[in-house]
Formats: C-alpha cells, sequence, structure tokens
C-alpha cells in the first residue's frame, strides 16, 4: 500500500510538473518577442484587479461562518486592516495591527 | 565591477522591506508545513526539497496526503493543475512586466507564487533602481522564507510548541491591503468588485476545495462580455 522513494519521486515531480504548467503556460503561449492579442493584452490590464480580490477570497476560504467563532474575529480584524489602510497608508503598519488584532481575539476572546 | 554591486545591493535594499510580511508569513506557514511533514513520518529532507522545487503552499500541503495514499502520478498532475490554475492569471497579468530575459526570466515565472506575484505586480519601484534585479530579490527571498520555515518545521518538528495561534491572518491582512493599494490606485472599480463578488459568490456556491476554477471561468467570462463597456468607462489606460 504505501509507496517507495521512487514513488515519492515521481509524484512530487508529477505536482512540480502540474504547478509550473500553470507559471510558464501564458508566458510559452505569449512569447515575448512576440505582438500579444490585444484581448490577452486586454486582460492584462483588467485581470490584476479581479485576481486580488480573488486572493481576498481565498485566503478566507475556511473561516467557518456557520460554527465556532461565526468569522467575526476575521471580521473584525478586516475592519482594522482597512480603516487603518484607508488612513495611514502603511503597509506593514496595516498588516501587523491586523493581525495582532486577529491573534489575541482567536487566543484570548473567541 | 563597483557599479554592478551597487545596482544589485540597491535593488535589494528596496525589495527587502516589500517582503517583511512573507518573512513573518512564510516562516510560519512554512514551519507549519514542515511540521505536518514530521508527525506525517517523512524526513526534514522531504519538506526542505519539496518547498525548494515545488514553491506554492496550498498543493505542498495536498501532496503530503498524496504521499500516504495509493500511487497516482497522474492524478497528482492534474491535482497540481486544477490548485494552481490561478497562476495563469498571473502570468497574463506578468505578461509586459517581467521585462528581463535569460535565466532570471525563468526564475521569476518559476517563483510566481501568490506573494511574489503580488508584491512584483503593486511594487512601485523607484526611479533608478534596477526593474529585473527588484523582481527577483522579491521572489528570491520569499523562495528563501519558505524554504527556511519549512526545513525549520521538518527538523524540529518533535520539539516545537506553537502558540502563535492566528498568525496565519498576516497573509489575508497582506492580500487584503495589496487589494485596497489597487482600489486606491484605480480609476474605476469593475473589475476589482468583479473578483471580490464573484469569487465570494462561488465560494457560497461550491465550497472551498472547489471554487477557484469556476470562480476564474465566471470572472474571464464577464470581463470577456463586457470588454467594450469597460473600455470605454476607462478601466484600461
Amino acid at each position: 500500500m504505501t509507496m517507495n522513494v521512487h514513488e515519492h519521486i515521481i509524484t512530487i515531480i508529477a505536482v512540480i510538473l502540474g504547478t509550473m504548467a500553470t507559471r510558464f503556460l501564458p508566458f510559452i503561449l505569449f512569447p515575448a518577442d512576440k505582438p500579444t492579442p490585444k484581448y490577452i493584452e486586454y486582460l492584462g490590464k483588467v485581470i490584476p484587479a479581479a485576481v486580488l480580490g480573488l486572493l481576498v477570497v481565498y485566503s478566507l476560504k475556511d473561516v467557518e461562518i456557520l460554527t465556532g467563532s461565526h468569522g467575526i474575529p476575521e471580521l473584525i480584524s478586516i475592519a482594522i486592516v482597512v480603516v487603518l489602510h484607508i488612513w495611514k497608508k502603511q503597509m506593514l503598519l496595516s498588516i501587523a495591527a491586523g493581525t495582532v488584532a486577529y491573534m489575541l481575539l482567536v487566543q484570548f476572546i473567541f | 565591477m563597483g557599479t554592478k554591486r551597487q545596482i544589485l545591493s540597491h535593488a535589494f535594499k528596496t525589495a527587502f522591506p516589500n517582503t517583511i510580511p512573507i518573512f513573518a508569513g512564510f516562516t510560519f506557514l512554512g514551519m507549519a508545513y514542515g511540521i505536518y511533514m514530521n508527525a506525517s513520518g517523512f524526513s526534514f529532507l522531504y519538506p526542505m526539497l519539496m518547498s525548494l522545487t515545488i514553491l506554492a503552499g496550498s498543493i505542498e500541503f495536498v501532496t503530503v496526503g498524496l504521499l500516504l495514499g495509493p500511487f497516482d502520478p497522474l492524478g497528482a498532475f492534474i491535482l497540481a493543475l486544477t490548485i494552481n490554475a490561478r497562476h495563469l492569471f498571473y502570468g497574463i497579468s506578468m505578461l509586459g512586466k517581467y521585462r528581463v530575459s535569460g535565466l532570471k526570466r525563468l526564475y521569476l515565472i518559476f517563483g510566481m507564487c501568490d506573494e511574489s506575484f503580488s508584491v512584483n505586480y503593486m511594487a512601485d519601484i523607484p526611479e533608478g533602481v534596477d526593474r529585473g534585479w527588484f523582481q527577483f530579490f522579491v521572489t528570491a527571498l520569499n523562495h528563501s522564507y519558505w524554504v527556511l520555515g519549512a526545513t525549520l518545521g521538518g527538523l524540529l518538528g518533535h520539539i516545537v510548541e506553537f502558540d502563535t495561534k492566528g498568525l496565519e491572518f498576516i497573509m489575508t491582512a497582506l492580500f487584503i491591503v495589496l487589494f485596497l493599494n489597487q482600489w486606491m490606485k484605480e480609476k474605476n472599480h469593475h473589475s476589482s468588485i468583479i473578483g471580490l463578488t464573484v469569487s465570494a459568490t462561488c465560494l457560497i456556491l461550491f465550497g472551498s476545495s472547489g471554487f477557484i476554477i469556476p470562480a476564474m471561468v465566471l470572472i474571464l467570462l464577464i470581463l470577456t462580455v463586457f470588454k467594450n463597456t469597460f473600455t470605454k468607462a476607462g478601466v484600461v489606460s
């Protein structure tokens, strides 16, 4: 049942190939020395904003809304990050304050 | 060669502060991953080499389960493609931004994890700082933090007591800050709102393990259907 080391290595290589395919494919399909199709150029400009939204949701995907603390510590900490960042615009300050607030909330209150 | 050294050290000093939150997040998450592998019975060499060569957090956690199950490399390949499909969007966004060539370019693409992509995409690289080296140092520093954390976790798995509960929120905070930076920079918020609402809706509909692909397809569809409207509205400068 359990794999041997060779099978481990082959499995890991398969994971590396799958991951690298997703990273290299756009650059292989649209090489730097050839003009990029207008549609892809358009996507390159509008997708980043959407993808940052996707990443925010992705990083919160395992928050349980219906059970446990119902996402309340996350909501409070997100509010702290947003308000602080709009107010002070200091990247490290917003991140540190939000994270410390979250740690205190989940360790001592919830 | 004094000038070359100056260019490098200038780029490094500019890049490093951008990676500080990732240093904290990656050493922590990397250690959690290393400890998980250690607890699953693997030598520290596994998390060390896997963090070095795969460099994609979520699939590395999933791979631990794959290594404990039946031998299925094709399944592993397809799973890696699916979980990491979001990188396709990063590549399309960075087509014009990784303006270096040769090995440095290959490394930038190889190391394009969520964090290196978003920091390199959003960075306002000051005048006089070499772009390519800046992007290289952001990527390489993030890469080294991840390997450092994973290796330490694999080595110290038995000893370490974790009272850092909640530190993982640092990655959420980083993405929120980058999202806000983009929001304050753009003339128009169509795409940001689409990204946020479509992803959240798909998460509710499809659950945490299967929402990324439908979200990506839907985002692509909406951006394509409304291409003319968005172009006119000035989303695209």
